[in-house]
């Protein structure tokens, strides 16, 4: 399950965030990490891009990419946290 | 940057202009409302050493002393990817040569997004660096209910934290107090707070700190973290020390086979510090009103609509309204110049200072309208928050193009003026959408091409002629919008795969709470583009007028080929002579006006006439016959030539000149009878007439596309900092030109039109 795939105005928690490391990055900086909650509010005309609630701030991004933003149900505590 | 040798300098080294301070924070905190509250009107605008970003310094009075207070440009990081981003740590470490350190720093906190807007002052609180927190917002914060208690995060952090408001001006003197006693002894800005990493962690910092001279071992460590979070294989930072470089992608590889994820360690240590402490905050955020607003503004038809609204609103600012205060500034300096020559004795002189300094003066301040305005509508559009929301709703568009979401405002501004849409380019974060957005800007259809369009298509497309089935004027019109609007995407299309590929970053927008702007902040704003654009871009389009008039009234005595003075005097003579015959014989008034009307319209023909041959004969119309074997391909003769050369200083020119040129007059506009009906007769030497419907299509493309317009260049060039890309704006833009204009009338020709 990941942020593209969710439906709209669900929230969930973030599990875990692949992709290129400059934008791993750059979305940490912005508190997305895992076991934060998150929510899609709505998408772009066209299907691109979409817009994102987290820690009462608002943010879009491109399915494309919300697609590497891997996510479970809230609660579901994350992977890693399981593992260890 | 420099990371190791020379050390970083002591906080507060003091510059030429006394004690320095930054302010810096989060992108969207009200920074430059708060900064422009404690500067007032006394900023100055430079640039950082090195790239494309602007940054203003101010003067606070805070008692008795002045502190120089300069604005970092908004970050959600210290954290860097490009030498753009690098300027935050430059700024707040003062690693620039040259630089005052500054002493201390104000971190502007969103108060309704604390934690987000602590993760970056905590960087500089770990570096030891003095800080002084501003809880901007926090009427905002307290009107939603989550409002943090300062006290509480001043005894979290420990460092100073003072609530402020940049719009209501609450909490400003207790700022000011708390700077104050910070400068005075700062150690009051330093905190003993720390936040522990991971030990692996630690150890690679402490291998990085060992190889950067800092001020203190806290801002080595600093440094290190920062290094171990930018540097990658494939960053595009500066000045980073190779070995330093080396250190970090060695630790990182090690880090990686061991199973560790730096980044994560170093960013999740310090937010689940944060997210752990108590800040006071007594209730949950609501997105609340913003909310709402955006179920409208968002929506797919309404959203659409309300988009379409503002950007029609814009447009028709800079198409139509500004036109009443360009007229007042032309009409004003035509007086000008008209009071100036009549009163100065004819020659070179007052040719020197009516047609090139007053009409250069006049040619730079009439952009002022558009550039007003323009920026006066962006600022609403920023400080509200609607700005994002444009980007969000035509970013996919965009995207296809290559362009930022955020690129859209100058675009659209273009089809008014080039000047204007590429200041507003400054919107854009990245250089290189800022720069691919100024390369395509001048493709679009400015307002100075349509009396180029109108005059061609009304003395070559009759009414009465059908395209298409269309009557062909308009047809034409509206052919040429769509293709210099297909031509600047095709171009931007190109330039952003090829030259100015850049790595592509993913779309991470803000969609920032909805608030009210504020009207001094944003009129401050619009004076100070206005000002950069007068003092900076201003005196390069002056002196190319000055170059631009000297090049067509230069040589000042050229060989005539006879003598207009003889013939004006053989009119008055004539006339004079009848006129005494006239009155003699008892004429009544009406005849006599008669008479002198037609003296003055035969004298008037007269000085058309010379005005038209010392113009051909000038520096510029000789280079029109010397470039004549470049445009004969094209259709165009060496009278076009002139034009085209006249029209550099500003399209709408070309006009005019060729009114010179062909001996009308120097006053006719697009819709003159006089020339049109010239335009239609004119032949070349084989009877053939200069002027078909397929030269008219070859120059209004080559029109469409040519840079022909110094001001933009000369825009580019203070936007770019560089002469580089007006430079190849120009070289690609008039290559582009001749070849769609050759394709048009060659092609024509062979297919017998």
């Amino acid at each position: 399950m990941t942020l593209a795939s969710i439906p709209h105005r669900t929230l969930v928690q973030i599990d875990r965030i692949d992709g290129d490391r400059p934008f791993r990055r750059r979305l940490m900086e912005l508190g997305f990490l895992p076991g934060v909650h998150v929510q899609v509010l709505g998408v772009a005309p066209f299907g691109d891009p979409l817009d994102l609630e987290i820690r009462g701030c608002r943010f879009s991004l491109r399915t494309a990419e919300a697609a590497r933003i891997a996510v479970v149900a809230v609660g579901a505590g994350s992977l890693e946290a399981a593992a260890k | 940057m420099n990371l190791t040798a020379p050390a970083t300098p002591e906080p507060g080294t003091r510059g030429r202009r006394g004690t320095r301070i930054a302010l810096a924070g989060n992108p969207n905190t009200g920074k430059t409302s708060l900064f422009n509250r404690l500067t007032g009107s006394n900023a100055r605008v430079g640039n950082y050493a090195g790239v494309t970003v602007e940054r203003e310094i101010g003067v606070w009075k805070l008692g008795e002393r002045q502190v120089e207070v300069m604005d970092v440009p908004g970050a959600y990081s210290l954290a860097a990817r490009s030498a753009e981003e690098q300027v935050a740590i430059r700024s707040v470490f003062g690693l620039d040569p040259g630089e005052p350190r500054p002493a201390l720093v104000v971190v502007v906190i969103d108060a309704t997004q604390l934690v987000r807007n602590l993760y970056f002052a905590m960087q500089l609180i770990e570096a030891q660096v003095p800080v002084v927190l501003a809880l901007n917002l926090i009427d905002v914060a307290r009107a939603q209910g989550t409002a943090p208690a300062p006290q509480r995060v001043e005894d979290v952090l420990g460092v100073p934290v003072v609530a402020v408001s940049a719009s209501t001006g609450e909490g400003l003197a207790a700022l000011g107090k708390a700077v104050e006693r910070v400068l005075t002894k700062p150690d009051a800005g330093r905190s003993g707070v720390a936040w522990r990493y991971p030990h692996a962690l630690n150890k690679d910092v402490e291998k990085l700190a060992a190889m950067v001279e800092a001020w203190s071992p806290e801002e080595a460590k600093a440094l290190g973290r920062w290094a171990l979070l930018s540097v990658d294989v494939e960053d595009e930072l500066v000045d980073i020390p190779g070995p330093v470089r080396k250190a970090v992608l060695d630790i990182r590889a090690s880090a990686d086979s061991a199973g560790r994820d730096i980044d994560a360690e170093l960013i999740g240590t310090r937010y689940a510090w944060l997210d752990a402490q108590d800040f006071g905050i007594r209730g949950t955020a609501k997105l609340g009103l913003t909310e709402r607003i955006d179920r409208w503004l968002l929506h797919p038809l309404w959203g659409g609509l309300t988009f379409l609204f503002t950007m029609g609103v814009l447009f028709q600012a800079l198409f139509a309204w500004s036109d009443p205060a360009i007229t007042l500034i032309e009409t004003l300096f035509g007086w000008l110049g008209r009071t100036v020559h009549d009163s100065l004795p004819p020659g070179i002189l007052a040719d020197f200072l009516v047609d090139g300094v007053i009409n250069g003066a006049g040619s730079v301040i009439v952009f002022l309208p558009q550039i007003m305005l323009l920026f006066f509508l962006l600022g609403f559009l920023e400080d509200s928050g609607y700005m994002a929301r444009v980007a969000f709703l035509v970013d996919r568009l965009m995207k296809s193009l290559g362009l930022h979401g955020r690129a859209f405002v100058p675009m659209l501004s273009g089809y008014a003026c080039a000047v204007p849409a590429i200041m507003a380019t400054r919107t854009l974060e990245r250089q290189r959408d800022r720069l691919l957005t100024m390369m395509v800007v001048p493709l679009m259809s400015c307002s100075a091409r349509l009396p180029v369009y109108t005059l061609i298509i009304s003395a070559l497309y009759p009414p009465s002629a059908k395209i298409l089935g269309l009557p062909a004027p308009g047809f034409m019109m509206v052919f040429m919008y769509v293709f210099s609007t297909g031509m600047a995407l095709t171009a931007a299309a190109v330039l952003g795969r090829t030259l100015l590929k850049g790595p592509k970053v993913p779309l991470l927008l803000e969609l920032p709470p909805y608030r009210m702007p504020r009207l001094a902040t944003v009129v401050r704003q619009m004076w100070m583009r206005a000002k950069t654009f007068l003092t900076e871009a201003g005196t390069t389009i002056l002196a190319c007028t000055v170059v631009l008039w000297a090049l067509l009234a230069f040589p000042r005595d050229p060989a005539l080929s006879h003598d207009y003075a003889a013939d004006r005097a053989a009119i008055t003579s004539n006339e004079s002579e009848r006129l005494s015959g006239v009155t003699s014989s008892g004429s009544n008034e009406s005849e006599r006006l008669i008479t002198v009307t037609s003296e003055e319209e035969a004298l008037a023909a007269v000085d058309a006439a010379e005005t038209a041959e010392r113009l051909q004969a000038s520096y510029g119309g000789q280079l029109g016959k010397l470039v004549e074997p470049l445009i004969a391909p094209l259709g165009f003769d060496w009278k076009i030539g002139v034009g085209l050369v006249g029209a550099f200083a500003a399209r709408e020119v070309f006009v005019s000149t060729m009114g010179v040129v062909y001996g009308i007059g120097a006053e006719e506009d697009e819709q003159s009878q006089p020339l049109r009906e010239r335009i239609r007769g004119e032949k070349r030497a084989d009877g053939s007439p200069v002027y078909t419907p397929l030269v008219g299509l070859s120059l209004m493309v080559f029109f469409a596309l040519s840079a022909q317009c110094m001001s933009t260049l000369a825009v580019v060039r203070r936007e770019s900092r560089s002469w580089k890309w007006p430079l190849f704006l120009f070289t690609y833009m008039t290559t582009l030109a001749w070849v769609a204009s050759f394709v048009v009338y060659q092609g024509g020709k062979l297919l017998g039109l």
